[in-house]
């Protein structure tokens, strides 16, 4: 699903490549989590995905299609089948929750018949059963996550980027927001998550692929988040 | 496509911004006013100048019994020989279209109908001073003024020749200078106008930085992403352009044909000038306002 083949992306006017001689692969289906201090490149692993960066050398294949190849003008089709959950959230302040989450349907152009369809689906799926008409500011952090992911996951992509998901929100409310990743991850996407959080990874024995300095130093199906920290 | 989407976003990128909208609206409309007039005028004059063109071109003065040149106090003034003399010469040529003999007594009752409003000049200028003349229709103006000037200048009898077209050319001179300067001020303010798109449509894109993020982030094509921006500049455009349009109205009712009264004859504009000058407003207004956003949007929308 996702193929990093030998890939160093080095940004200018910085000394050390952000990423330097990465080769992993995720398959479909996996739960991905990208541990590391900042810094380390998690971030810029998410952009090379989504084609946001281009990398300095080396190869990347998502979805089957090689970046490298791929056009500008496909780069929103490729987009489509990736969604993205940040720290931040990235929610609309001036839509309710039902509109956040049909936008993402409306700017790719889907039929308002779908729309209506979907979106109550995936707002049971997150647990956001009855607070459809809220706007994001009456909602608590963990809800206001949920609503990002559900907005992420709506158009069913084969990818789910999830970047630090939990920074924002307390210990109690992210093991919510975990189980609604799980959920999402058991219909067969596959999930990648870079996370600070310990508690987090250590509870959910996932493969984990911890970065430092832009290199892979540890790879380990059904990880903890290490030592070190 | 969903038209209802992009509208339901361009009112709100209006709406958002505008302050900056009217700006925007008020400059295009001043711009392409002040180019529309400048055209308007533009037609006028040529209205008024083919006119005139066809009419004058050179007059042949004879000599008359005041001399004014050296010759013709020589020589004194024309005899009937040398009149036949010019004539036949003038005639012979193939450049001259036409030869009209204006004798003396009727060059004096047109000088006095010309200067009615003015009798003391009139009846201080003594009859023998106006002079006989031939006035001359030529094939090919600008080509041949030299040559058939040149073919009589110094014939015996033959005082000066005056090339009408010289004179109202003084007159266009200043007409084109007022024009030019209607042109130049147009065109600053359509670059003003340019500018204005650029910044308002950077400014709105900036307000809606979290939307088309969003929009990129989900996989909306560039041009979904970028077509609210598009259609708001152009509605802007065409806002003003709707406003240019009365004022051009304005102008050519009110102060255009106004100046049908220092004409003797017709130069108004009919209303097809009118339509022409203001659908070109339009396809300038439209195609400045829908170029500029799509430049702008290409600097601060990328993938």
């Amino acid at each position: 699903m996702i193929h990093f083949e030998n890939v160093t992306k080095a940004y200018p006017n910085q000394g050390r490549p952000a990423l330097e001689n990465v080769d992993l692969d995720v398959e479909k289906g996996e739960f991905v989590f990208l541990v590391g201090p900042s810094g380390s490149g998690k971030s810029t692993f998410l952009r090379l995905v989504l084609k946001e960066e281009r990398p300095t050398d080396g190869r990347i294949h998502v979805a089957g299609k090689d970046l490298a190849r791929l056009t500008n003008w496909k780069v929103p089709h490729l987009r489509r089948r990736i969604g993205c959950v940040f720290q931040d959230f990235r929610l609309l302040p001036n839509k309710n929750v039902y509109q956040n989450i049909a936008f993402a349907l409306e700017v790719i152009g889907k039929p308002r018949r779908f729309i209506r369809k979907v979106v109550p689906e995936v707002i049971d799926l997150v647990g956001l059963e009855g607070k459809r008409d809220r706007m994001p500011d009456e909602l608590s952090g963990g809800e206001q996550q949920r609503v990002a992911m559900a907005r992420a996951f709506v158009n069913r992509p084969m990818i789910l980027l999830a970047d630090e998901p939990t920074g924002n929100i307390d210990p109690a409310t992210s093991i919510g927001i975990m189980k609604v990743l799980d959920r999402i991850n058991r219909t067969g996407t596959t999930v990648v998550m870079a996370t600070h959080d310990a508690a987090i990874v250590d509870s959910m024995r996932k493969r984990v692929i911890e970065l430092e300095y832009g290199k892979v130093v540890r790879d380990q199906s059904r990880g903890v988040y290490g030592q070190a920290y | 496509m969903r038209a209802q989407f992009v509208f339901h976003e361009v009112w709100i990128g209006l709406r958002r911004n505008l302050t900056m909208t009217i700006a925007l609206v008020v400059v295009v409309a001043i711009s392409l006013s002040l180019l529309g007039t400048g055209m308007l005028f533009v037609k006028q004059v040529d209205n008024s100048r083919s006119y005139l063109q066809g009419r004058f071109q050179l007059s042949v003065y004879l000599c008359t019994a005041v001399p004014s040149s050296t010759q013709c106090a020589h020589n004194g003034p024309a005899t009937d020989s040398q009149r036949a003399q010019i004539s036949q010469t003038l005639k012979s040529l193939p450049q001259v279209a036409n030869v009209t003999y204006i004798p003396q007594a009727r060059a004096v009752k047109e000088f006095k109908a010309e200067f009615a409003q003015d009798p003391s000049l009139a009846n201080d200028t003594p009859a023998a001073d106006i002079p006989d003349s031939f006035e001359l229709k030529l094939k090919n103006t600008q080509a041949d003024e030299g040559s058939v000037a040149a073919t009589v200048d110094g014939m015996p009898g033959v005082d000066q020749i005056v090339d009408d077209s010289s004179i109202l050319n003084k007159f266009y001179k200043l007409v084109d200078g007022a024009r030019n300067a209607v042109v130049v001020i147009a065109i600053i303010l359509i670059i003003a106008a340019i500018l204005l798109v650029a910044n308002t449509i950077r400014l709105s894109a900036f307000n809606r930085r979290r939307e088309t993020s969003i929009m990129r982030l989900v996989g909306a094509s560039n041009f979904y992403v970028q077509l609210p921006f598009l259609v708001e500049g152009m509605i802007a455009g065409v806002f003003g352009w709707l406003v240019a349009s009365g004022l051009l109205i304005v102008v050519k009712s009110l102060w255009l044909d106004g100046l049908q009264q220092y004409f003797p004859f017709n130069v108004q504009l009919n209303t097809a000038d009118l339509v022409e000058v203001i659908v070109l407003a339009m396809i300038i207004g439209v195609l400045l306002c829908g170029t500029t956003s799509f430049l702008t949007l290409r600097r601060y929308l990328r993938v």
